[in-house]
């Protein structure tokens, strides 16, 4: 008791004082899981419009298969991930691996699926009338889109939101992709997992605590907004 | 409200962006500021994690004007990200993968540069009876009876492959029978984690592992384990410094500094901070220099 007593104190007096090292890796996590969110968000809300506005065969089936992907281990990301942008890789001469960059696409494809499929359920529950009123008032497709987009953007940014947390929240595939290299590809994940291993239990508490506030702090705005609706 | 609220959002997506392109911009600056070359250093865990990478890896950045990554994994790992070209340098302690390695065309030339011994430690009430004996009839003993339990880092790691050329010398050439047969009868445990973890693991089972003097060293206060095994010649634990030839082949810049770290890690000055590193801390030497010197058993 003794030891996670004195672990409590040691963490809140990193956090409280800034020490650089927790600032540089919080620093660090945030940029790349923001990065890989929006990235992810620039495919997903065009793609989630589409799909949602088109009928075409199969459908169904492709949003059952983009469900079924919600749950894809972050370490099954990160070994396909590494895979292919290992020097011994398809896509090893764009020297890749162990950088932010890869880390972002890994976190990118982790959380593409469950933000697709939370922005075509989004925009599956605008009122259907919108669409019809817009397209016979000689909207565009893409006008209509953008309408049932700008109608449903509480619900898409809480399936944004839910990425970010997703992807800050990981650690398989930070840790394949990016090697927790110190000051480098060290995010608050790994490096919470490298504290502990290290028994710098201190460290870890501090990390974890930051880590948990962010993903509160995150799941919290997205249940208020999608409260907003 | 609807417009202040699409307002906020515009904002912050805005500052995300930007938050998003600093990133971006100031790795780019890093490396415009350090126009030296990026290296990749692929280590043993227990060269990292008893610290001794973060001491020596400012002031080779410094003298060479490097930007160093340096991943700690174990050295089957280490070995295989070299293998595919991912990592430019290796400090490993596996002698046998090493001289694979290097015959297959991966690495340039094996430079020993330190070591120190593995030993097999264990709770102080010795429930086996193995103190003191060698490492082949300690190993024996444990089989035969089964009377401590024995946690194994399983991993491929050099530690690992050590515990494999112990139950080879103890007359046990098949592993995966000693390891089945030790999992059947439960005394045999597979930690599948570093070394510190894995003493961790040994210390709260109380049971036996082999490890690194290093490793053992650095974390000694926090464990309830003590030496049981630490003679015997196949304890001898050699570390090398090995440049690989996937990634510095057609990349002279690399090629350069790969060379650099091995002369760095060789160096009068450095070996000797090897030797001390620890010293003060722990009372014990962590690591031997023995750059052409090679300890053979």
């Amino acid at each position: 008791m003794g030891t996670l007593w004195d672990a409590v104190v040691q963490a809140l007096h990193l956090i409280v004082s800034l020490d650089s090292e927790v600032v540089d890796i919080t620093w660090r996590s945030l940029r790349i899981s923001v990065a890989s969110t929006l990235l992810a968000a620039l495919v997903c809300i065009p793609l989630g419009g589409l799909i949602t506005f088109r009928s075409f065969h199969g459908k169904r089936l492709l949003i059952n298969i983009i469900q079924t992907l919600y749950s894809l281990p972050t370490v099954c990301v990160g070994l396909l991930v590494y895979i292919f942008v290992s020097h011994a890789g398809p896509l090893g001469m764009l020297d890749l691996v162990f950088t932010p960059t890869a880390m972002v696409i890994g976190q990118m494809l982790l959380i593409t699926p469950v933000m697709l499929g939370m922005t075509i359920s989004a925009l599956g529950a605008v009122d259907k009338t919108i669409k019809d009123t817009t397209l016979s008032l000689g909207a565009s497709e893409f006008q209509a889109i953008w309408a049932i987009i700008k109608e449903a953007r509480f619900a898409i940014v809480a399936a944004l939101l839910l990425g970010f947390g997703r992807a800050i929240s990981e650690v398989g595939a930070a840790m394949l992709i990016g090697g927790n290299i110190w000051r480098y590809t060290r995010v608050l994940t790994t490096a919470i997992s490298l504290a502990t291993t290290q028994g710098d239990f201190a460290l870890a508490l501090a990390l974890g605590i930051i880590l948990i506030g962010v993903a509160m702090i995150v799941s919290l705005a997205a249940n208020m907004i999608q409260q907003r609706r | 409200m609807k417009k202040a609220i699409f307002g906020v959002l515009a904002i912050l997506i805005m500052a995300s962006l930007l938050v998003g392109s600093i990133g971006c911009s100031k790795e780019s600056e890093v490396s415009a500021l350090k126009p030296g070359t990026t290296l990749y250093v692929g280590t043993t865990t227990s060269l990292y994690q008893t610290g001794l990478w973060g001491y020596l890896e400012p002031m080779f950045e410094e003298e060479y004007n490097a930007s160093l990554h340096v991943l700690s994994l174990g050295s089957g790992t280490a070995i295989k990200y070299g293998t595919n070209g991912d990592v430019d340098v290796l400090t490993v302690h596996d002698k046998a993968a090493e001289e694979k390695f290097i015959s297959e065309g991966n690495g340039v030339e094996r430079v020993p540069f330190a070591y120190n011994y593995f030993l097999i430690v264990g709770p102080e009430d010795d429930p086996a009876g193995i103190k003191d004996m060698t490492p082949e009839d300690a190993f024996k003993k444990l089989y035969d009876e089964g009377e401590g339990k024995f946690v194994s880092r399983g991993d491929s790691s050099g530690t690992h492959s050590m515990e494999k050329r112990i139950w080879a010398a103890a007359g046990y050439s098949d592993y995966d029978a000693v390891k089945s047969a030790g999992l059947a009868a439960g005394w045999y445990i597979e930690a599948g984690s570093g070394m510190e973890e894995t003493l961790r693991k040994a210390s709260e089972l109380e049971a036996y592992t082999l490890t690194d003097m290093g490793t053992f060293v650095s974390y000694k206060a926090e464990l309830s384990l003590v030496p049981i095994v630490d003679e015997g010649a196949i304890l001898l634990n050699v570390y090398s410094v090995i440049v690989c030839t996937k990634s510095t082949t057609n990349n002279e810049a690399k090629l350069e500094m790969a060379n650099n770290m091995v002369d760095f890690l060789t160096s009068d000055e450095i070996q000797e901070l090897i030797g001390k590193y620890g010293v003060k801390d722990y009372g014990l030497q962590l690591f031997t220099p023995c750059f052409e010197n090679e300890p053979t058993a």
